[in-house]
């Protein structure tokens, strides 16, 4: 907004100078306790004995392990709520059926549920003591304290992350191209690629990155599943908690510190297509 | 402000203001059969994921819970130490979120209405939450409040204890709840009218009589449905909070918590039924919230 040329000309929707300035400073006041603050501490801390312990504290063996696992579980839950976004925003958006915000709401549901409800419900099912536990036992297959269940787990958090991206997306872009497109004999198959995969792309990218940016960083839910076990089922939050527990705050600020890069860039990232894009930004704030 | 040459249908209303539910224009119920393809197929395989991953594994909570007779249901649901745990958890949660709902005002505020420098980085840091994982951000508060840390060192000598209580558990749900606030009220402050804003000017109203009569009243839904997520939202969270909470029983021991302990001594049943319990409250504010955004509709 320009400013006023002189100081009695200002527009009668514009605030008074001194009440811009004390909001201003408020809100970077509040902002730099409660945002600016905890992600400076974290680097603070990750060098409080210099770069070398902290690089130390990211290359050992169990640290390298839990990124491995942060990377495959984001790595399967990403790609698989990507290809079930799409299918739902296909279904949901580019046809019309009764009890669709019913189904909109259930497949939102997944983010009013406690991140500790989403892995305890896998334990009921799948652990030892669940609907298919002996069965599991019986055939040998690990789910709760082993990977699957780790990967089901981010999945359940981060489900409606890029439905909930597209199906307002393709419902604001209609469907009279998609019918042009088939009305002149292409495949359903063709048609989504060619006319739809280009008019979501944007807004996919933007779902990815929130889904990948949660996946990799879910807490509870994965806690809930993991077992805890070193080298084997901690991802990088899980390391993070470990080593903090056991009073080795270089090396738990060191990982952690990782994951504070993994949020800028995702910020950074994040913005940039919003600026570039901004039809994503409709998809609503999680 | 309606006439009928112009009705306002949901696409008038901003994306963020609108529950995740009805978006865009309603179509007849039964409208000519859709000419594209792939029908049959997506909503099968959208029914069946949903179905596998979300529906039945949930459903496990209730049928878990069920296994309990009610007295032993009610003695873990809510148990004193049970009901100390939601205590805290929604007392914790409803205070961040009122905090929320002040600085969130402001800060869409400023970042809608205002000019200043780093405003950009500004926006983009409003989203940390979303992206920083919850477990970093508990580490990070508890060091932050901790008696001799870089904010807990100014406090102690007030008196004030902000780490290890339920000030601890509150400080990180406002973390968590932040964002939820502005980017609910953002579209919707972005897209009032300037004529009203003016029409009230040219009438007389000062500055202050129309913020206060015209254009928070206009905000009220979406600072509701704002407030509803985050305080939903501030219920359910656990990595940001265990670090910094003590996680006293009966004091500062939040209810996912309690979860976690039941399952660890291997008490699925009486698992399931505190979780059970917060499910409700879960579906309880979804129900709100669509309430909320009912009632917008209507009005806005």
């Amino acid at each position: 907004m320009a400013a006023p040329s002189r100081a009695h000309a200002r527009h009668p929707t514009d605030d008074p100078l001194w009440a811009k300035v004390v909001v201003i400073g408020l809100v970077l006041a509040f902002l730099g306790l409660v945002l600016i603050l905890p992600l400076a501490a974290v680097f603070a801390e990750a060098l409080r004995k210099g770069l070398g312990p902290a690089i130390a504290a990211v290359s050992t063996p169990d640290a390298w392990a839990a990124i491995k696992l942060t990377l495959i579980t984001a790595g399967i839950a990403v790609p698989f709520n990507a290809v079930f976004g799409l299918c739902a925003a296909w279904a949901i958006a580019k046809h019309d059926f009764p009890g669709k915000p019913l189904l909109i709401t259930l497949i939102d549901l997944p983010f009013s549920v406690s991140p500790v409800v989403a892995g305890l419900i896998y334990v009921l099912v799948f652990g030892l003591q669940g609907w298919f536990g002996e069965r599991l036992i019986d055939h040998d297959i690990k789910i709760i304290f082993a990977i699957p269940g780790i990967v089901l787990a981010t999945i359940f958090v981060t489900f409606p992350f890029i439905a909930r991206e597209l199906i307002p997306l393709m419902q604001e872009q209609g469907v009279s191209e998609e019918e042009a497109a088939v009305s002149m004999g292409a495949s359903g198959l063709y048609t989504f690629w060619r006319v739809t995969a280009p008019n979501v792309r944007w807004g996919l990218l933007y779902g990815v990155l929130l889904c990948n940016a949660r996946a990799m960083g879910e807490f509870g839910a994965v806690s809930v599943v993991s077992g805890h076990i070193r080298g084997l089922t901690n991802t990088m939050p899980l390391h993070v908690e470990i080593l903090y527990n056991e009073y080795d705050f270089v090396s738990a600020f060191a990982v952690a510190a990782l994951l504070c890069l993994l949020a800028i860039v995702t910020l950074v990232l994040k913005s940039a297509l919003e600026i570039a894009q901004p039809d994503v930004k409709r998809g609503g704030g999680h | 402000m309606l006439d009928d040459d112009h009705p306002m249908t949901a696409e008038t209303i901003p994306a963020a203001a609108r529950p995740s539910g009805i978006k865009g224009p309603r179509r007849p119920l039964f409208r000519r059969r859709s000419a594209i393809p792939g029908f049959g197929l997506t909503l099968g395989v959208t029914l069946t994921v949903l179905s596998l991953i979300v529906l039945i594994p949930l459903s496990a909570v209730a049928i878990k819970a069920s296994s309990l007779s009610p007295s032993q249901f009610l003695a873990a649901a809510f148990s004193e130490r049970a009901v100390a745990a939601y205590r805290l958890t929604f007392g914790a949660a409803f205070v961040a979120a009122v905090i929320n709902g002040v600085f969130g005002v402001l800060t869409t505020w400023a970042l809608v209405r205002y000019e200043f420098p780093g405003k950009a980085v500004v926006n983009a840091l409003v989203d940390l939450p979303f992206a920083l994982p919850t477990a970093v951000a508990g580490i990070s508060l508890a060091t932050l409040y901790a008696p001799n840390g870089w904010v807990g060192q100014y406090l102690t000598p007030l008196g004030i204890k902000a780490a290890y209580n339920p000030v601890g558990v509150t400080i990180a749900l406002i973390f968590i709840g932040l964002p939820f606030v502005v980017r609910t009220l953002e579209p919707v402050m972005r897209d009032l009218s300037a004529d009203v804003e003016e029409a009230a000017a040219s009438l007389g109203a000062g500055r202050f009589a129309t913020i206060g009569r015209i254009i928070l009243p206009a905000l009220g839904p979406a600072w509701l449905t704002g407030f509803a997520l985050a305080f939903a939202r501030g219920v359910g969270e656990y990595g940001s909070v265990i670090f910094i909470a003590g996680n006293m029983p009966y004091k500062s021991e939040i209810a996912p918590l309690l979860i976690i302990i039941q399952l660890e001594q291997f008490e699925y049943a009486n698992a399931a039924a505190i979780a059970l319990v917060m499910l409700a409250v879960s579906f309880l504010m979804l129900l709100v919230i669509n309430a909320i955004q009912a009632w917008s509709r209507r009005f806005v």
